[in-house]
């Protein structure tokens, strides 16, 4: 592990009552990157953000961020990150622009940093008081109330979920900004498409321990990630002889054609080559490579079994 | 410094958004002055002394009903409703220590209990010719007493509460029969002997004692019993509330 990591944490354990919610868990989180947390229901991802975040005493292990411990020193961890909760609320009665201002004060801000609320588009609602937001609104204020204080490291806890399409696009385009202005941020999340939107690194995490922790790429790579293609045909075909290719692993007879999976250099020219031996024609073919999702139901599958055959 | 007054600031103005809050502090108390005043009159006399008469006894009191109103209500509910929704988590990812938060609060609910008392006398004074024989400076100290008893009792609650309905309806199972028995309410002058006695287990009947002592020029002297049962009070509340409260 790295010296100079953002976030250090090491045999993480914490149990509530007879169930180890984290069992075991080391990480590190270099300067700069986006670590997103993969992982169902219950795998631990909140409890090791809320212990990294000071929320929650760890029962074994040590964490460091910023070179500061959560347990002992949360009044100075307070000035230098970032926190969204998963679950949060705040005064039903204040106005957007009430809170915004309160929490500057608390921050110790010399001024109220209003273009977040531009940024994140909540401007129109600067006069609205919090329970009267939607729940996309009340998120992108926690947001904003995360980024408040320029952190160096940035907590977000399934900052998306709940929120439409399009306001999820928009958290995501401020992710990237938090980044390429040099801040940490470690990311919790239920979509695939986020982690391979944003992350640098993906944890994935299951009952309470790390099952993967890599770059989406090396992921890819390590999981041996199958790909796939789908072919449209004229022409009758063996398909015992079709499934015999080095490199496919599986096909399926489809309405015009037929759906491949396979892994390895040169398996799709392989493939084409031998409908095309037996005679048929192919009109169309579309390829898909294998996703993060594919390394995530691999990796928190009961039972290992072959990536990208289902 | 800056932070508890602008979490006060924040606070005050959740306080006047609630309507119910608003309410019992600043209008019932008046509502039940006149009445009673409307009722009874101001002469002096009668069951209470040569000099001075019923809403004269009911000014003091009404003003203890007043903390009293805020420290088992007020406090509890407000405190674990915030709790309960996640909103003091929330606070607590912030640079702050959790005494400002139950600072400005506790500053608010001081403030509204002033102002709430200032109205009283004002309609006192003005409908019934309210009379006064004491020190303002021993009226503020007593005052001073006894809120930070009863709010401390308020702390309490929201920390043995689990949700903020049993806060709610621990503070009214403690707060209506206290309202009526401690001669807030009604004079104790004229309850039965049995009432009168159980009153005299309730510390809110010696802040209302302490209180209209104070008011009525008496003095500490007179009032040491009084005094010190609102000061255990405090002590029991603030030792409890340090003990076991609880941010989630």
């Amino acid at each position: 592990m790295s010296e100079t990591a953002a976030i250090r944490v090491e045999s993480l354990r914490k149990r509530y009552g007879a169930l180890w919610a984290v069992d075991g868990v080391s990480f590190s989180v270099e300067p700069g990157e986006v670590f997103c947390l993969l992982g169902p229901n219950g795998a631990g991802k909140t409890t090791t953000i809320e212990c990294m975040e000071g929320y929650r005493r760890p029962d074994e292990g040590q964490i460091r961020v910023l070179g500061l411990d959560p347990t002992t020193e949360e009044a100075a961890l307070r000035h230098v990150v970032g926190v969204q909760l998963q679950e949060a609320s705040l005064p039903p009665r204040l106005k957007v622009w009430e809170i915004l201002q309160l929490f500057s004060v608390l921050y110790e801000r010399a001024e109220v940093p209003w273009s977040l609320l531009e940024r994140l588009g909540l401007e129109h609602k600067r006069d609205a008081f919090f329970d009267k937001l939607s729940g996309g609104q009340k998120q992108r204020l926690f947001v904003a109330l995360a980024l408040i204080n320029e952190p160096r490291v940035v907590f977000l806890d399934e900052i998306t979920t709940g929120l439409d399409p399009r306001a999820r696009q928009d958290i995501w385009g401020l992710i990237r900004d938090i980044r390429s202005n040099g801040a940490t941020v470690v990311l919790s999340t239920h979509f695939m498409e986020e982690a391979e939107a944003l992350a640098d690194r993906v944890g994935i995490m299951k009952n309470g321990r790390m099952v993967a922790n890599d770059t989406p790429g090396e992921l890819l790579r390590s999981l041996d990630a199958a790909g796939q293609i789908s072919l449209r045909v004229d022409g009758a075909v063996d398909v015992e002889l079709l499934r015999s290719v080095p490199g496919v692993r599986q096909v399926d007879a489809e309405l015009e054609g037929y759906r491949a999976y396979g892994a390895g250099r040169g398996w799709i020219a392989r493939f084409i080559a031998a409908v095309d031996a037996q005679g048929a024609d192919v009109v169309d073919v579309h390829t898909e490579r294998a996703s993060l999702e594919d390394v995530y139901l691999a990796a928190t599958e009961e039972e290992p079994t072959m990536v990208g055959v289902r | 410094m800056r932070k508890l007054s602008a979490l006060s600031v924040a606070q005050a103005k959740i306080f006047v958004r609630e309507p119910a809050a608003f309410f019992f502090t600043l209008v019932f108390p008046l509502l039940l002055l006149t009445m009673f005043g409307l009722v009874f009159g101001n002469e002096p006399g009668g069951p209470f002394s040569a000099t001075f008469g019923y809403v004269d006894y009911s000014t003091p009191a009404i003003t203890v009903l007043i903390i009293v109103s805020i420290g088992l209500m007020g406090i509890p509910i407000q405190t674990a409703t915030a709790r309960e929704n996640k909103i003091l988590r929330r606070f607590r990812a912030a640079p702050m220590r959790p005494s400002t938060y139950v600072g400005a609060t506790v500053v608010v609910y001081y403030v509204m209990a002033v102002v709430a008392m200032a109205m009283t006398i004002v309609v006192a004074r003005a409908l019934f010719g309210l009379r006064f024989g004491g020190s303002w400076v021993s009226v503020w100290a007593a005052f001073t007493l006894i809120a930070a008893s009863f709010f401390s009792i308020g702390y309490m609650i929201a920390s043995v509460a689990s949700t903020a309905r049993i806060a709610q309806v621990v503070g009214q199972a403690l707060f209506f029969p206290m309202m009526f028995l401690s001669g807030a309410a009604m004079p104790l002058e004229i309850m039965p002997p049995g009432v009168r006695a159980a009153a005299e287990l309730l510390p809110m009947t010696h802040a209302v004692k302490l209180l209209q002592n104070i008011w009525f020029g008496v003095g500490w002297g007179a009032s040491v019993l009084h005094a010190l049962v609102v000061l255990g009070t405090l002590v029991l509340g603030l030792g409890l509330s340090a003990r076991m409260f609880r941010w989630e």
